[in-house]
């Protein structure tokens, strides 16, 4: 009974390559992803435009405006007068004004002798923006205090990622969300097909067993996602620089896992939907927005209201993408997450478990 | 040549309260089409999915080609063919692609397969056509391949779900000229029809209302029985006792 299952994985690969469209958007979507988030959304303070309100330019003065626009994440955007800086602001000419007080150099050195000041430096920033405008103050205070005062107070170094790159943090979130979209997404759609179509009656009919159809159905679904993952490793290590130095044994471990994983999901998906629009749906919003929202890929678990925090234990993507981060960018071997490895599996068994016993319930 | 392909004793399904199948018996010999009539809702699918192995009676006994259908379900459906009233074959593989892919899962090798889907072809005129994606083909045409396609495995009952629905009358003759020849190669055909005509053509018919076999002979003696013209005029004289509706 061999020959039958080899007929099956050949007639399920077929398939997939007859459909071209599908095939591209599964191959092109890590990659726009990837890129994407990689590169044109980020967190980072880039190109922000400063301008300087100084009432006198004295040596001080002149420093400080030099060490800002000399500075590759801002932009000087000139002295202007403070009746402008309303204006500038509004406009978006500028979206962080810096304004020192006319005794700035007296209250500077007042302050490196240890006697209490009033601030001599305003920064009056545009906020709409909350993300540029929490981290673009915290630079910009850094580089106007200068290096002798910031000595004093504080010696902070960021590890890991010490250029604070976005791009690591969204990679394994990416990696997350793509299995999820290939495997559960893709295998419940084709499943529900064939019983929307009606070849599942006549697949039931034949001799094959049931479990056989469905692990037939799987080997090319998990053979794309092979290739996704690949790119997706291969993306993230040349093209943006994620150090990985955990090692990528590691990461291709736990990542075949979560691939099993999401394959019962969709098999799940598949016995519960009827129609492929149904098996979409529950894809899209059972699915995608606990990843998106709970998994820890866009907002920090620790940010989330009680309730989600709790919620988000079962979102499988939240372990995984917690591992994925710690290996890839902490470098931790892989010993290191086996907790996550043993929830991700305990996951899996079940979630295979119980879609088996429901596909084959079904029949009755 | 009289022997019993299928054979049915007191076979019953009940879904909870609702008995679908209620203690039906018959027999079906070799190489007989066997017309299995009646209204929708009458329990015909129930007891086809019956024979089929799809599901389990509730009480009484039946064989399909020697096996028990309680107990044997995997040996029948290796020994079955099964076409659906719904079109079942996949339209983005070629006509080749199909047949392979069926007598690979009725377990033929390779070169029975070569030998079986080049025979097929050559029958239905169809070897130019072995490259073509199923999808392109016309209705009538991949009706006439899912028959085709059902028997590659030579099995020794065909059970053909309301085969022709939808085609057109020149292509429902063609279906049924390739019925008769399978059954006079010996293939047992078990078929479910809505078109009266067609029950005409049977060797016998049975007709079914609420669950039960109301009359069960050739299409001749029962008209004889119901003083009926024809085949649609049994049916109706039958169905209009029924209890259940649609």
């Amino acid at each position: 009974m061999k020959q039958n299952f080899a007929s099956f994985v050949k007639k399920e690969s077929l398939h997939i390559l007859r459909d071209t469209r599908t095939m591209l958007i599964v191959m092109l979507i890590p990659v726009v992803l990837m890129v994407l988030f990689g590169f044109a959304i980020s967190t980072e303070v880039n190109n922000v435009n400063v301008a300087v309100v100084a009432p006198n330019r004295t040596d001080g003065i002149r420093d400080a405006v030099e060490r800002l626009s000399q500075n590759e994440y801002f932009t000087f955007k000139g002295y202007i007068t403070p009746d402008d800086i309303d204006p500038y602001l509004r406009s978006g000419k500028a979206s962080a004004v810096v304004v020192f007080a006319s005794d700035y150099e007296r209250g500077v050195t007042q302050a490196a002798t240890g006697v209490p000041t009033k601030p001599v430096i305003q920064l009056i920033v545009d906020a709409s923006n909350v993300n540029t405008a929490g981290s673009s103050t915290a630079y910009l205070q850094s580089i106007l205090l200068g290096a002798a005062s910031q000595q004093a107070m504080f010696e902070t170094r960021m590890l890991f990622n010490p250029q604070m790159r976005s791009a690591y943090n969204f990679v394994p979130g990416i990696m997350g969300l793509i299995f999820i979209l290939v495997c559960a997404m893709m295998t419940s759609v084709s499943i529900v097909r064939e019983k929307e179509v009606g070849t599942m009656e006549v697949l039931l009919v034949s001799p094959v067993r049931p479990v056989k159809i469905i692990f037939a159905k799987m080997i090319p679904y998990f053979a794309i996602s092979c290739v996704v993952l690949v790119t997706i490793l291969l993306l993230a290590r040349y093209l943006l620089e994620v150090p990985m130095s955990g090692g990528v044994g590691g990461i291709f471990t736990i990542s075949l896992l979560y691939l099993i994983l999401s394959l019962s999901l969709g098999l799940l998906v598949s016995t519960i939907a009827q129609t492929q629009v149904v098996a979409l749906l529950i894809s899209a919003v059972v699915m995608m927005m606990p990843i998106l929202m709970l998994s820890g890929m866009l907002f920090p678990i620790e940010n989330l209201p009680k309730f989600f925090q709790v919620i988000s234990n079962i979102v499988p993507a939240r372990w995984y993408i917690d591992a994925v981060r710690k290996m890839m960018i902490q470098g931790l071997p892989i010993v290191a997450v086996w907790k996550n490895c043993a929830i991700l599996l305990g996951m899996t068994i079940a979630l295979l478990g119980v879609s088996l016993k429901k596909f084959n319930d079904k029949l009755e | 040549m009289n022997d019993i392909v299928i054979s049915v004793r007191e076979l019953s399904k009940r879904f909870g309260n609702f008995t679908a199948v209620d203690r039906i018996s018959f027999d079906v010999y070799r190489g007989e089409i066997f017309g299995f009539l009646g209204a929708n809702g009458a329990g015909k699918t129930t007891a086809m999915r019956m024979l089929c192995g799809l599901s389990y009676p509730t009480s009484g006994k039946g064989s399909v080609a020697g096996y028990d259908i309680m107990h044997e379900g995997e040996q029948i459906k290796r020994h079955i063919g099964y076409m659906s009233q719904r079109f079942s074959l996949y339209n983005d593989l070629t006509v080749w692609e199909n047949m392979r892919l069926f007598a690979g899962i009725y377990g033929l090798n390779k070169s029975q397969t070569e030998q079986r889907a080049t025979e097929l072809l050559k029958r239905l005129n169809f070897s130019s056509e072995r490259n073509t994606l199923v999808g392109s083909l016309p209705l009538g045409w991949k009706q006439k391949l899912s028959f085709a396609i059902a028997t590659i495995h030579r099995p020794e009952v065909v059970f053909l779900d309301e085969p022709t629905g939808g085609v057109d009358p020149i292509t429902r003759r063609q279906f049924w000229e390739m019925i008769y020849e399978a059954a006079e190669s010996g293939t047992t055909i078990f078929v479910t029809t809505h078109y009266m005509d067609e029950a005409e053509y049977c060797t016998r018919v049975s007709i079914m209302v609420d669950g039960k076999v109301q009359a069960l002979d050739t299409p001749t003696r029962l008209k004889q029985q119901f003083a009926a013209e024809s085949m649609d005029e049994v049916f109706r004289i039958l169905a209009r006792g029924a209890q259940r509706g649609e």
